[in-house]
């Protein structure tokens, strides 16, 4: 499935926009995002490997954090994940 | 939208010389007298004048809203100009909202434009929103956001929002009776140290202009009452592929401003709670965030150097090592001649460095902000003498070489 990634976070996965990974669950996909892209890590999970609170994942047009399986939510490969950056103009996560 | 608009009995009515003027509006039915009217006793705040405030005021005030607040506490930079189109070269130099106003009333003679020139507070954004009906956010940090977010839900008015990032914006309307808020969306700020410099700040001047719009028309219906708002949804812009997403959003019931028990019932420290510093009272706000540092001290263990002393150096031909922590596509705007290794990559590249581990090394950027914070890596890595350039190529364009171009 297709990872959007914001134009912030370009920075830490080699400028891509998408970064196609495979998985059966959200928690999988996101977590094979981070194997590619270490540096991502830090920015979407604290240290303690919860996501962060200003960092929203959508599974399509929904925040997972509203779907009942949350990052336990099982995907199909049509889906896309889209990660909502923080952004104030100027300064962002 | 949340306040009531009079009925029409009491709207104001259109002079003749307005009729003519709002035309294209009167002969639209969803518009018409009324709304025409409506937007007459409309009265909007526009929090900031700056990339997204200059589009959305302009087509407010051209679309006949009565009266418009602008809310800045900073002068016109000719850097502005670049995206920020109701100042213009003339007015450089002036205070914003004094600068916005010439422009507002030469485009529309008829409204009220109202001038607070000062910085949003949590002691005065109640008293300064409570005479708007709605609040159109075009600011540009996040202490701002959440305190036009709280003082908006506090208030009951609904919040036009928008923001943006180098190609990417977004908009939303907050704070609506039935809708999120901002704190639905991003409960809490990002650390600061997750905020990286300015090295990646720049802005497509357009894109804050096609943002800013879309804030307007958001405004504009919510006070005809027309269409169906932005509330609820969050709108992605992407100018470089040109592509527009509304994602689903929700109003959170633990939200802690909005949801069934709020626990943020009154304006807090907005500088506290995002976990920075306060903002210089005066000045651009890009001076305050990059925090240009002066000469002569010591910050966080890194001797700061001035610009007299580096070049007293370089003309003494003094054995040190300079390094350039800028993107490789700053240096045609503007170089010291120093290798570059960017601030992202310093500790990727260590390795480069070894030759220099105890050699005295003056590291340098823009402003000195990216520099402190190379010069900290370096220091931390075992290097025994690093040095930042305070005020940086800034500082160096106007204390040493004022041929020197300023970005």
């Amino acid at each position: 499935m297709d990872i959007h990634i914001p134009t912030p976070l370009r920075a830490y996965t080699g400028s891509k926009q998408t970064v196609n990974v495979t998985g059966a669950t959200v928690g999988q996909v996101l977590q094979q995002l981070t194997d590619s892209y270490p540096e991502l890590r830090q920015h979407l999970y604290t240290p303690e490997g919860k996501l962060r609170s200003f960092v929203n994942i959508y599974l399509n047009d929904d925040d997972i954090r509203y779907l009942p399986g949350k990052e336990s939510t099982p995907i199909e490969e049509s889906d896309e994940l889209t990660i909502i950056p923080s952004i104030a103009g100027g300064r962002y996560f | 939208m949340a306040t009531e608009t009079p009925p029409e009995t009491q709207l104001p009515k259109l002079t003749n010389d307005e009729i003519s003027r709002y035309s294209r509006h009167l002969i639209l039915p969803e518009v018409g007298m009324e709304g025409q009217q409506k937007l007459k006793a409309a009265k909007v705040l526009c929090v900031g004048t700056g990339g997204l405030g200059a589009p959305l005021a302009l087509y407010l005030a051209a679309a006949g809203v009565g009266t418009l607040g602008l809310v800045d506490f900073d002068t016109v930079d000719a850097s502005n100009l670049q995206r920020q189109i109701i100042h213009s070269t003339a007015t450089v130099g002036k205070l914003k909202v004094d600068s916005a106003e010439i422009m507002l009333k030469g485009l529309n003679p008829y409204m009220n434009v109202v001038k607070h020139n000062t910085m949003l507070t949590s002691a005065n954004a109640l008293e300064i929103f409570n005479d708007y009906d709605v609040i159109a956010d075009g600011t540009d940090n996040f202490q701002t956001r959440y305190l036009v977010n709280d003082a908006c839900v506090l208030l009951g008015k609904p919040n036009a929002y928008g923001s943006i990032f180098r190609f990417e914006g977004q908009a939303s309307v907050f704070a609506t009776k039935e809708g999120p808020c901002y704190r639905c969306l991003y409960p809490e700020p990002p650390p600061p140290g997750l905020v990286p410099s300015c090295a990646e700040g720049g802005v497509l001047g357009i894109l804050p202009g096609l943002v800013g719009i879309i804030q307007a028309t958001e405004v504009i219906k919510l006070i005809l009452g027309i269409g169906d708002s932005l509330a609820g949804r969050l709108l992605l812009v992407d100018a470089l592929s040109m592509q527009f997403r509304t994602l689903k959003l929700r109003k959170n019931p633990d939200c802690p401003v909005c949801g069934i028990h709020p626990t943020v019932t009154a304006l807090i420290d907005y500088d506290q709670f995002c976990g920075i510093e306060k903002p210089a009272a005066v000045g651009p706000l890009e001076v305050a965030r990059d925090k240009a540092v002066g000469g002569a001290q010591v910050i966080d263990g890194i001797p700061q150097i001035a610009v007299e002393e580096l070049k007293r150096k370089l003309d003494a031909k003094e054995d040190f090592f300079l390094l350039d922590v800028r993107e490789p596509h700053e240096v045609p705007i503007a170089s010291l001649g120093a290798p570059l290794i960017p601030v992202g990559e310093i500790e990727k590249r260590i390795g480069e460095l070894a030759a220099q581990k105890d050699r005295e090394i003056i590291v340098h950027c823009r402003s000195g902000a990216r520099s402190q914070k190379a010069a900290l890596v370096l220091k931390n890595a075992g290097f025994t003498n690093v040095e930042n350039l305070a005020g940086g190529i800034l500082a160096w364009a106007d204390k040493i070489d004022p041929t020197m171009p300023k970005y």
